[in-house]
């Protein structure tokens, strides 16, 4: 079966942010596919190369693009709602002339539209929200 | 894309308080652009977006009412909206900016039943 | 047929109430983070007829709720909640 995933909650604020993780990992195992997991509002917060918890935590950027070589993933994350909150890759860092970018390697900005592709190409969209 | 998806975009917030309204109404408009025929239901504090004469300039937002009015010249003009979550607040249909569909649990229940997609903010 | 899933504690009677309103007769609930709350014997969820409830066995390990849950209450593992979301054709998340 094609699932797609949003994500619509912060790491470390929000425990669906850490549930949608492992139920993508869950997923993979059972031999389904994932199409795409699509980072939206808050959950944009999970695709940032700065975030620095202690060695005993989660994560989640990290685990995300390990899980996304792995299997092959489509992380997207909405842009509109990336560049609002400070979350560049370096095209949009240039854009707006900003001293640096942090999207996390494994990502990709895109607009909105491709959360609305995943709903119609997959057999399931699961959202994890807050 | 040849296949169409029916889609339900359900909001459950209030305007301006948090992104949630304005991340639904941004999901519903996406949605129509994409031509997937889309309705939208709402529910709890949601209906008080449908609420006239907003005016959130003083507090550096865009009207999402506004927007909310645009629906229809989106093709987005199956709009739902809960019936006790209305008469709770005291919101009657001429204090909304556009008509919507009141629904008891039974219509709600129906109408998620008809949809493929459900999207809740 | 829907599942729907719901993560937050019973004291969100609002989101409760419109989670179990938008149910037809063969949806399935599962409880989830602080969703798993809703699941223990002392407040019985009110659950509308031919709706089954069951609780992600990770989340109410977490919170040490093993011993209180309610007995209509199944618990799954996250194998068990990707298969939920197989067996129905539309998953409604309430949070």
């Amino acid at each position: 079966m094609i699932f797609s995933l949003l994500v619509y909650a912060a790491p470390h604020s929000h425990q669906a942010a850490e549930s949608a993780y492992r139920f993508a990992v869950a997923c993979l195992a059972q031999g389904h596919s994932i199409h795409r997991v699509f980072f939206y509002g808050d959950g944009v917060h999970g695709a940032s190369a700065l975030a620095a918890p202690p060695q005993d935590e989660l994560n989640l950027p990290a685990r995300w693009q390990a899980l996304a070589q792995t299997h092959d993933l489509d992380l997207v994350v909405c842009i509109a709602a990336a560049v609002r909150r400070g979350l560049l890759d370096s095209n949009e860092a240039r854009r707006y002339e900003k001293p640096g970018h942090n999207l996390h390697d494994g990502f990709e900005l895109s607009g909105l539209g491709q959360l609305t592709e995943a709903a119609i190409v997959s057999d399931r969209l699961i959202t994890f929200g807050a | 894309m040849s296949t169409s998806k029916r889609f339900l975009v359900i909001s459950r917030h209030p305007p301006y308080g948090s992104s949630h309204a304005r991340d639904a109404l941004d999901t519903a408009l996406t949605t129509a652009v994409f031509e997937q025929p889309v309705s939208m239901l709402f529910l709890d504090d949601g209906v008080y977006q449908l609420l006239q004469a907003q005016q959130p300039a003083a507090i550096q937002q865009k009207n999402l009412g506004a927007t909310l009015s645009a629906l229809p010249m989106y093709d987005i003009d199956q709009l739902y909206a809960c019936d006790k979550a209305l008469q709770n607040r005291g919101l009657q249909p001429e204090d909304c900016l556009l008509p919507v569909q009141r629904l008891d649990s039974n219509g709600i229940a129906e109408l998620i039943r008809t949809h493929d997609v459900v999207m809740s903010f | 047929m829907t599942l729907h899933t719901l993560n937050r504690p019973p004291s969100n009677t609002a989101l409760l109430t419109d989670c179990l309103n938008a149910c037809s007769s063969g949806d399935c609930l599962l409880l989830i983070e602080d969703g798993v709350y809703c699941a223990l014997a002392q407040q019985p969820l009110e659950l509308p007829e031919g709706v089954t409830a069951c609780v992600l066995a990770a989340d109410v390990a977490a919170r040490g709720l093993q011993s209180r849950l309610h007995d209509s209450i199944r618990q799954v593992d996250d194998a068990g909640f990707v298969k939920l979301c197989c067996e129905h054709p539309r998953v409604i998340s309430w949070y």
